[in-house]
């Protein structure tokens, strides 16, 4: 499984903190994002209104990455700290 | 010292322990605060968001990469998060070393890098009880960027 995670207005737009999906479906990290905008036509209208950034297993990462089982993606807005 | 915190944190405490080395020369010290206004609004408090696998760890990396650009012999980075209000101390980050000019561009540095790498996310609540996520700013990014990376 790939754990997926969403974070600050992501999370609250999709109503969704976090969800596991089959690593068949997600080989790599496009491969998963354009799973994720099938699951729902709501989900497509968010996913799509703006760039976000993604981490995987807690690096952000700004190309493709190819996944395995047991890693884990976040999606979130650019970040505003400090 | 990496620490992510609800609680407040004490700058003569951080001072003293950053100083303790004979060998320290000059330490430089950033403070960010909750402010009441942004983009034309009051605002009241804040709730800071962060993704806590992820958090030190985007911040040990901040820091090793000033470590191979300047000397650096002790530094301490606290980020608050959780519910904030007005005037409340968000960040500390401070920086010793042997010399002054080490000291400001490492500290400078990590809060430019902390800005737009580190996964933190701030949500405003105006005086009128609505609630905004706070945007990113390009300045910030333009920061990072005249460290050439």
């Amino acid at each position: 499984m790939i754990k997926v995670l969403f974070f600050a207005k992501l999370s609250e737009l999709l109503d969704c903190k976090e969800l596991f999906i089959e690593a068949d479906n997600a080989k790599d990290t496009k491969q998963l994002f354009e799973y994720l905008l099938s699951l729902n036509p709501a989900w497509q209208t968010v996913l799509n209104s703006q760039p976000w950034l993604k981490a995987v297993n807690q690096t952000m990462q700004s190309g493709d990455v190819n996944l395995k089982d047991g890693d884990e993606v976040a999606f979130f807005p650019p970040v505003t700290g400090g | 010292m990496i620490s992510i915190q609800t609680a407040d944190f004490n700058q003569q405490q951080e001072y003293d322990r950053l100083r303790a080395s004979t060998q320290i020369g000059a330490v430089v010290t950033f403070t960010g605060l909750v402010r009441d206004f942004n983009q034309g609004e009051s605002v009241t408090s804040l709730v800071l968001e962060h993704y806590p696998a992820m958090t030190e760890k985007s911040l040990q990396e901040i820091v090793a990469i000033a470590q191979q650009r300047w000397l650096i012999d002790e530094f301490t980075i606290i980020h608050r998060v959780g519910e904030l209000t007005v005037s409340d101390q968000i960040v500390f980050v401070g920086i010793a070393s042997a010399h002054r000019g080490d000291a400001f561009a490492a500290c400078e540095f990590i809060m430019d890098y902390l800005k737009t790498q580190a996964p933190f996310w701030k949500k405003e609540v105006m005086e009128d009880g609505q609630s905004r996520w706070v945007d990113a700013r390009e300045t910030d990014q333009d920061a990072l960027h005249k460290w050439q990376i």
